[in-house]
Formats: structure tokens, C-alpha cells, sequence
């Protein structure tokens, strides 16, 4: 159900800690970043970072970095590949998600707000629970499904024809960007499977060496787990590697009614 | 998201609002002449001294004019998850701007419908 406020023990309390920059900084920018310590039993609160840009790599994920190397060690988030492949910085920056690592800095307006992932439950600081989002991955199969032989000695082949469909599908790193954007996401999660796992769930209906089509369609078809979407775009409007599961998941919905006819 | 709300808001406006206030002046209709008199009294015209019958003139225009707009607007957004059901129209720009124009579509035919019922009464 719409929930439209958070439970007593997630409200965001005041008097979190200021870090101030060194003196004799001239390019300050401050960051206000949501810090919750399940260990301290405490509410979450929000502390502050003013960091030197002059002195700051140029994304998002330069500055946390720095804010965890030189101001506050116990600053926690999840970072890898520096460079929008891995997926692992996905939080919400100034209202918007996105990759910290391929956000910007200076088109970030103002102080920047940075927010774990939206509706999801927190484990630390910025780094939500996937637990349910993964499962979620995991009960669409996510893999080649086939009852024929494999060809011996050669790979099952694909014209570049069929292989173009896949393009567009196959680029998404599962960040989770676009399903913790989305209110049906919000609202439905244990029942909707998102805007993430649609697209992959499309990525292999639209394989052509899939053989297991009509299986994954039964699966797909279902008030909850498919119809949630009400192309409502926000997915398509955030994902960092400029995807469109919006249209994957229409595409879904057409194969739904195609077969029928 | 913004015409994803609107288009949810205006459906429920439309059948709870609309849904009743069609009702009562149906069964207003129903109940004779005099009764019928005293509903379009309120909701049309008042006397000019009658200071609470005015007041309840500019509500009900206001909730007239509402309720049209809600229509139009429920009718464009309506229309374009038609559009988008056809797997049409998903490119980024392409769907900001028939967003843009339900809104601007259902101000418009908004603004000529009152526009002619102000015209034909005078």
C-alpha cells in the first residue's frame, strides 16, 4: 500500500555533524548526506560536508570519496568500476537517482542532497537492501532457456538481424536506478516486479534462441508482476545508461496480447 | 509523472464528483418543476440581492468548470496511454511533449467550451 510517511524509526531527526573545509578554501561546496547506524539505534539525520571543489575530483562519487578519506572514515556506500559499468554507486542525488560516478558535480544545483535509494530499506549510511530486488531478478530466470540440442562443436547461432534486437537490453547493469524511481515500484514491490527486472525479463523474450517464450509469458502474465506499470516514465527518465524499460515493458504487454489473437 | 497523477486524480474526480452531482440533478429533474426550479436557482442563477445563492452560483461554476477540465484532461491522458499501449511514442522527448499537450490540450478546450456557454448566455 501508498505509504506517505516514514515509519516513526526511518523520520530523519535534526543535529547531524558538520565538516567543515580546510580554511583558506575559495571554492566550497556542501554536500548533506543521509547517515543512518543501525548500531546505534539511533534515527537517521543528515550530516554535512564542505569540500574544496578545487581540491575535488569532478563527479559525485570523487567527492564522497574524499569526504570518507578525509572527513569522516565511517561514511558508507558502495563503489567499484568508477566509470557507469558496475552499477554499485546507484543513489539518489538532488532528488534524482543516478550513478554517483557519472553524475557531476556542477550539474548538481546548490547544496547536494545525497539520499540512499528511494523506498528501499537501508542496511547503512547509502547502501540499501537488495535482497528482494535480486530474488526478484533470480524468479525471471535470467538466463538462455532451451529444450533443443545445443549444435555440436559451435556456439548456437543468431542473425545480426535478431542479435539488433537485444540491443538497447543487454547494456543494463542493474543499478536499480529506475525501479526505485518508480511509485508503483514503491508501493507494490513485494507483488511488481519493477522496471529493472522487466527489461531483463524482455531480454530474453525478445532472444532468438530463447525457446521457452510462451513459459515466460505465463509467468509475466499477472495483475501485479506485469500490469503495475502505468507508463508513468519516471524508469526511463533516470536510468544512467539512457535505457528505456518503459518500452520494454509495452513490449511485454503487446507479446501478451499477440499470442492471444 | 505529473499527467500519470493528474490522469488518476481527474478519473477520480469524474466518477465520485461527477457521479453525484449527475445524479442529484437527475433526480432533481425527477421531482418535479419546483424542486428542479430551486437546484437551477443554486447552480445557475441566484437573485441578484440573494448573497448565500450567489456564493453557491461561483462554487458551482467553479466546480462546473473544474469538472470540465477534468474531463479533458482525463479524455488526452487517456488517449495517450491508448498511444503508448501500441509501444508508440517512448523516445524521451517525443513523450515530454505529448505529456506537455494534454495539459495544454485540456486548458484550451477547457477555455473554449466556457468561453461559448458565457457567449451564448451573455
Amino acid at each position: 500500500m501508498a505509504e506517505f510517511s516514514l515509519p516513526k524509526n526511518s523520520k530523519i531527526k535534526s543535529g547531524g555533524k558538520v565538516h567543515k573545509a580546510e580554511p583558506g578554501a575559495s571554492n566550497v561546496k556542501t554536500f548533506k548526506v543521509y547517515r543512518y547506524d543501525p548500531d546505534s539505534g539511533e534515527n537517521p539525520r543528515y550530516d554535512k560536508f564542505e569540500l574544496d571543489l578545487d581540491e575535488t575530483g569532478p563527479m559525485v562519487l570523487d567527492a564522497l570519496i574524499k569526504m570518507k578519506s578525509e572527513q569522516d572514515p565511517s561514511l558508507t556506500f558502495r563503489r567499484s568500476c568508477r566509470e557507469g559499468i558496475c552499477g554499485s554507486c546507484a543513489m539518489n542525488m538532488n532528488g534524482k537517482n543516478g550513478l554517483a560516478c557519472t553524475t557531476a558535480i556542477e550539474d548538481c544545483k546548490g547544496e547536494v542532497r545525497i539520499t540512499p535509494l528511494p523506498h528501499m530499506d537501508v542496511i547503512k549510511d547509502l547502501v540499501p537492501d537488495f535482497t528482494h530486488f535480486y530474488a526478484q531478478y533470480a524468479s525471471i530466470q535470467p538466463w538462455l532457456k532451451t529444450v533443443t540440442p545445443a549444435p555440436s562443436g559451435k556456439e548456437r547461432l543468431q542473425s545480426p538481424e535478431d542479435r539488433a534486437k537485444l540491443d538497447g537490453l543487454y547494456e543494463c547493469i542493474l543499478c536499480a536506478c529506475c525501479s526505485t524511481s518508480c511509485p508503483s515500484y514503491w508501493w507494490n514491490s513485494d507483488k511488481f516486479l519493477g522496471p529493472a527486472i522487466l527489461l531483463q525479463a524482455y531480454r530474453w523474450l525478445a532472444d532468438s534462441r530463447d525457446e521457452f517464450t510462451g513459459e515466460r509469458l505465463d509467468e509475466l502474465e499477472d495483475p501485479f508482476r506485469l500490469y503495475r506499470c502505468h507508463t508513468i516514465m519516471n524508469c526511463a527518465n533516470v536510468c544512467p545508461k539512457g535505457l528505456s524499460p518503459a518500452r520494454a515493458i509495452a513490449e511485454i504487454k503487446k507479446m501478451e496480447v499477440e499470442r492471444q489473437i | 509523472m505529473l499527467v500519470s497523477i493528474l490522469h488518476r486524480a481527474t478519473g477520480t474526480a469524474l466518477a465520485i464528483g461527477g457521479g453525484i452531482l449527475f445524479a442529484w440533478w437527475l433526480a432533481a429533474a425527477a421531482s418535479g418543476p419546483d424542486y428542479y426550479e430551486s437546484f437551477r436557482y443554486y447552480a445557475v442563477q441566484a437573485e441578484a440581492g440573494d448573497t448565500l445563492g450567489c456564493i453557491v452560483n461561483v462554487l458551482a461554476r467553479i466546480v462546473a468548470i473544474g469538472l470540465t477540465w477534468s474531463f479533458f484532461q482525463h479524455l488526452f491522458s487517456g488517449l495517450r496511454h491508448f498511444v503508448l499501449d501500441t509501444g508508440a511514442g517512448y523516445e524521451l522527448k517525443t513523450n515530454r511533449m505529448w505529456s506537455i499537450l494534454t495539459i495544454v490540450g485540456s486548458i484550451t478546450f477547457t477555455a473554449l467550451i466556457w468561453g461559448c456557454i458565457l457567449l451564448a448566455r451573455g
